[in-house]
């Protein structure tokens, strides 16, 4: 198990065992941006010694499958899990959109085993952001029970758009992209150097707020659990399908599965609290943090690297 | 000293509204408001702002009465049904009543 993982886990212990430790809210919001931002550094800069040509078509099967996803998922949650559509089109484009600190542990998992994956991988994380959480708005708003002139499409593209994590992971591309290799070596030991230190100290933070959603996941019973876990399955597998037919390497198809099995908790949570108000916000967030994520970094990695090899092997 | 009666608006609830509250009460006749972060809890669980997802405001609004009243109209038909939220008004007196 990889170092960062033990101290997501040493966040969920001290918070199931009641401690009162707690980050600054202040500290958690910076390293988030370090953390946003130092990936897209370097995705921008390995980006630059790309060709667009090549990369564009993968962009576009990328997106794609963030928005494909959703789609999956959602009559999963209506006719198995009997739930609302609002809430269903809620967890799905959770479910769709991306967990940017997921991708980054799972990138540390592929650095300490030296496997080689495509550099570029921030802007597929980037693109893969968005789409799901457009497809979710839809689908909230698709049944002739609801007002469906009701969508406030300009605060919701705002959001998903403009969020946080977009800006952060795009812009930090663009600067990587326009400043090349040579010109970041001067702030390397910052954004680089210092950056699985910095992921091992926000994913203690996450193992607090994970372990605070046990009580939501408990409320909601067996289904919501089940789903938690089965659905970065599928996810996975329809994942490791795409990058085969991309022409992705072993290490490429790990992240783009590790990408399809990962929920969001920053992008799609705050733009579809605005966009689905109807939806309760507890279920998607209590799946997402307080499921998923932790299995993901735990078992989830390690066993999309498996299905990664398999699929490389059945070619 | 002298004090002239005006309304204290004050809305407590999810930091995904600040945004849209802002803009409904500048536009429902507000001339100011303040913000501040907050944590607590109610019916719809505690909300301990340790992650994005989680954070509270506490929106405060001084205004005449009728002012006042419009916003909380607009706000317990538009947020309330569906939104974290706590709103209560109370008497307050200004010492420069055109500020509001």
């Amino acid at each position: 198990m990889d170092v960062v993982v033990l101290f997501f886990l040493l966040g969920v212990v001290a918070r199931l065992l009641g401690s009162d430790l707690r980050l600054p809210e202040a500290l958690y919001e910076t390293l988030s941006i370090y953390l946003l931002l130092a990936i897209g550094l370097r995705g921008g800069a390995e980006l630059a010694e790309q060709p667009i040509a090549a990369v564009a078509p993968q962009a576009l099967a990328v997106m794609a499958l963030g928005a494909a996803l959703p789609l999956i998922a959602f009559p999963i949650l209506r006719r198995v899990g009997r739930m609302n559509r609002f809430d269903s089109a809620a967890l799905a484009a959770h479910y769709g959109s991306v967990s940017v600190v997921t991708f980054a542990v799972a990138v540390a998992y592929l650095v300490k085993r030296q496997v080689a994956y495509e550099p570029h991988f921030p802007l597929f994380v980037a693109l893969m952001e968005a789409p799901a959480i457009v497809v979710g708005v839809l689908l909230a708003r698709s049944g002739g029970d609801v007002r469906s002139g009701s969508i406030n499409w300009g605060a919701t593209l705002h959001e998903v758009l403009l969020g946080k994590s977009i800006v952060l992971l795009l812009g930090g591309l663009a600067i990587g992209w326009i400043a090349g290799h040579e010109a970041l070596k001067p702030i390397e030991g910052l954004w680089f150097g210092l950056f699985k230190g910095v992921l091992a100290l926000f994913l203690l933070e996450m193992g607090l707020v994970a372990a605070s959603r046990i009580g939501e996941v408990r409320r909601y019973g067996v289904f919501l659990a089940a789903f938690g876990v089965l659905m970065p399955l599928v996810s996975a597998t329809i994942a490791v399908g795409v990058a085969r037919a991309m022409g992705l390497s072993t290490g490429g198809t790990m992240l783009l599965a590790t990408l399809g099995a990962s929920a969001s908790y920053i992008a799609a949570p705050a733009a579809l609290r605005i966009a689905v108000p109807e939806a309760n916000p507890a279920l998607s967030i209590g799946a997402s943090l307080g499921i998923t994520f932790p299995f993901n970094v735990t078992l989830g990695i390690p066993l999309y690297y498996r299905l990664a090899q398999w699929g490389a092997a059945a070619g | 000293m002298q004090t002239h009666a005006k309304k204290l608006l004050v809305v407590i609830t999810e930091a995904a509204l600040e945004k849209l509250l802002v803009r409904d009460v500048r536009t429902l006749g507000a001339h100011g408001y303040t913000v501040c972060d907050v944590r607590g809890g109610g019916e719809h669980g505690d909300r301990e702002a340790e992650w994005e997802g989680n954070r509270s405001i506490r929106l405060e609004v001084i205004a005449d009465e009728p002012v006042c009243a419009r916003i909380a109209e607009h706000i317990l038909a538009t947020y309330c049904p569906n939104f974290a939220l706590s709103m209560f008004v109370a008497d307050c007196g200004v010492l420069r009543p055109h500020k509001f």
